[in-house]
């Protein structure tokens, strides 16, 4: 392969995306393009989203058009500087493609799964990506309501890149136990330390969102020594308004126009809930035990239809560093809770971005994750 | 999540219910092993397989060998479900029915109505059907229609092993007579299927493809089928959608009517022979309720109106292709007054 040319591929977001479609070029064919710039738009089963190319130079070629769908890791386009001639060019796609096959197979291979996991008791799944060991501390995402381990399918593997990032399913998440136990905030905190007990993890830093986002508060509130940092993503627990339309039209729908209507709360743009994403929310909520325990933690945490919150004088005496990232169009927790949250925190206002900045936002907000991480 | 075949997906849906619920009981032809056959650790698990390993785990005392007389054990079925049990028994091909069709639409079918509402009959008939197998004509019908035709009786026919298993959990727990039609060509189709038990509730249509032009509702075996037609027909520029009932009865009307109206051009794919079937049922739905929204006239792919073939080439002539399922919904989708 022509080292001088570097070639643009379809990204893997998540164990479930097998293919993608390009929906839109951003770049125009031999524009320049900068390193992280948004080149294209590509759309999965699950959500719609914008590829950033990790590296820059002439985009000298758009081999996949739009509408096209192919597999990932399959050729999207060329970067290459000016010296490098057409022949070469097409010299390069014709390799590529000869190669792609055989790789495609060895990937579907490699690709990690979510393994079952005893935490204090619950049994939960995670997924670990990354190397065990690298970067100053392990990075644990952590989901909010009626979430699992898969939300973090497009912030994973990038933070994966150079840190040791787990994903875990809480307690009547995902494929965890459905029992909650005690249920509510302690138990899901006691869930969230069991989990780091049985990894044997001293510290973490600790990325939630929405209700993870309490939990990961309520851990460093608990047991401060071994949370490095806090990265919150729209957080639970920070004001008692909470949209009960959105909780409840979850908890009840056993239809797909049900769910539609209740998952279209959680973003700014309707149009990103895709068909599966609907189809896995129905899907998880047919599990035996869903209803019961999503009921229960609704109950829980938001009795009466307000939210319990941290009390000012706890968030006030919490001393690990902390960042928060809040979407502007959030229709299920208003970002005026953010005034809640204490002065040390560096709060980052996501405008046009609803519930969900982790898929609606990914590119900033992984920045934004990362460089929580130096902070 | 591991992938799962057909098979394997009915075959755990009953061993949960069973852990699960001690009243749920086996039976049906060499189900556990054969009587006289060396024994428990030789188990058929049925024709195909698909009891396999339940005797062992649950013993001969839940998981019977009966003797090859459908009015027998069926009716034997029946009546153990209406006094407490709960029996998912195999009528090994549906091609069977006829010897015990009294047991099943007579009997089972009407308790709760005859006994004023007093009496449950939670029983389960599986039992295989469809062309594709190289099973001749009496091995190899799609007799839904006849059961759907029956009140009292629900009628099941999973498309896919993630629906196979959440079915025959709902159809285990519901307290009326449950006929579930298993494909046997589908029986090594593979799929992500949850470890978990889950249950897809009876009467809520599945739509498997979301598009704007055309409509293609599709029953048990050939939602796939439709599937494939959609996703090329897509490539041509023609957007499908379509809608898998999931059950015959109850019906989903209010989806298939709903899809109807939106796209205005209808295309019915049946396995069954075409008269009385759940094509014509279907067609005449939707040409009495939503006449004014059709921009065409609904155009239903079946089998002729013959007996399955045995020769190999016409069985696959018999069968509703793929070509058949396109070139349907291109034609209504092309079609102008």
């Amino acid at each position: 392969m022509n080292d001088a040319i570097q070639a643009i591929t379809m990204p893997k977001w998540g164990l479930a995306m097998d293919e993608g479609t390009v929906v839109a070029w951003l770049a125009e064919e031999n524009s320049l393009i900068e390193t992280g710039q948004e080149v294209v738009e590509i759309e999965t089963t699950k959500i719609t989203n914008v590829f950033e190319v990790p590296f820059g130079g002439p985009l000298r070629r758009r081999v996949a058009q739009e509408g096209e769908t192919l597999p990932v890791g399959a050729l999207l386009g060329l970067v290459a500087d000016a010296e490098v001639s057409e022949a070469d060019l097409d010299a390069f796609i014709e390799a590529f493609n000869a190669n792609f096959v055989q790789q495609a197979a060895e990937a579907e291979e490699a690709a990690p799964e979510a393994q079952p996991i005893a935490a204090d008791g619950f049994e939960l799944y995670h997924l670990r990506m990354g190397t065990p060991g690298a970067g100053a501390a392990p990075i644990i995402l952590v989901h909010g309501f009626g979430g699992d381990l898969v939300s973090w399918l497009f912030n994973q593997p990038v933070l994966a890149q150079d840190h040791d990032v787990l994903a875990l399913d809480l307690p009547g998440h995902g494929r965890a136990v459905k029992d909650l136990g005690e249920g509510g905030l302690p138990a899901l905190t006691r869930a969230l330390a069991g989990y780091m007990d049985a990894l044997e993890l001293d510290k973490a830093h600790l990325v939630g969102h929405s209700m993870g986002g309490a939990v990961a508060v309520n851990m460093a509130l608990q047991q401060p020594q071994r949370v490095s940092g806090l990265t919150l993503l729209a957080p639970a627990g920070m004001g008692p308004e909470i949209n009960m339309d959105f909780i409840q039209g979850f908890c009840q729908a056993a239809k797909r126009k049900e769910m539609r209507a209740a998952l279209e709360f959680l973003v700014a743009n309707p149009e990103l809930i895709s068909r599966d994403m609907i189809n896995e929310s129905l899907k998880y909520k047919r599990l035996d035990g869903v209803t019961a325990a999503l009921d229960r933690l609704s109950k829980d945490l938001f009795p009466d239809g307000r939210q319990l919150t941290f009390s000012d004088v706890d968030l006030a005496g919490l001393t690990v560093p902390m960042t928060v990232i809040w979407g502007e169009a959030d229709r299920i927790l208003p970002i005026t809770q953010a005034a809640h949250l204490p002065a040390s925190a560096a709060v980052h206002r996501l405008p046009d971005v609803g519930h969900l900045p982790h898929m609606e936002a990914t590119a900033e907000v992984n920045r934004l994750i990362l460089s929580s991480l130096e902070g | 999540m591991a992938k799962k075949s057909y098979r394997q997906a009915v075959n755990e849906a009953i061993a949960q219910e069973m852990r699960r619920d001690n009243r749920v009981i086996v039976m049906g032809e060499d189900n556990a092993g054969g009587m006289g056959a060396p024994g428990e650790d030789d188990a058929w698990g049925g024709v195909l397989g698909v009891t396999k390993g339940l005797m062992p785990e649950f013993g001969r005392e839940r998981v019977l060998d009966t003797p090859i007389s459908e009015s027998a054990f069926i009716g034997a079925a029946a009546g153990a479900a209406a006094t407490g049990l709960r029996p998912v028994a195999e009528l090994m091909f549906v091609d069977f029915m006829g010897v015990c069709f009294d047991q099943i639409f007579n009997q089972a079918g009407k308790f709760r109505y005859m006994f004023g509402g007093k009496a449950v009959t939670p029983l389960v008939v599986r039992t295989m059907y469809g062309a594709g197998f190289r099973a001749a004509s009496q091995h190899s019908q799609c007799l839904y229609p006849i059961f759907t035709h029956t009140p009292g009786l629900k009628v099941v026919l999973p498309s896919s092993p993630y629906e196979a298993k959440g079915l025959m959990t709902q159809a285990i727990r519901d307290d009326d007579p449950v006929i579930f039609f298993e494909h046997k060509v589908l029986y090594d189709v593979e799929e992500e299927v949850p470890d978990e038990a889950y249950t897809i509730p009876f009467g809520e249509a599945n739509l498997t493809r979301e598009g704007d032009d055309v409509t293609i509702v599709a029953l048990g075996r050939m939602v796939g089928f439709a599937n494939e037609a959609a996703d090329a027909l897509e490539k041509d520029g023609v957007s499908c959608t379509v809608v898998d009932p999931r059950t015959t009865s109850p019906l989903d009307e209010d989806t298939i009517l709903e899809c109807a109206e939106e796209t205005g051009r209808v295309v019915v794919v049946d396995e069954a022979n075409p008269r009385c079937s759940m094509a014509t049922d279907i067609s005449a739905l939707i040409g009495q309720n939503v006449f004014g929204a059709l921009k065409a006239p609904v155009k239903m792919v079946t089998p002729p109106h013959t007996p399955v073939p045995f020769a190999p080439e016409l069985e696959d002539a018999y069968i509703p292709s793929v070509g058949a399922i396109k070139a349907a919904a291109k034609e209504v989708a092309e079609y102008a007054r």
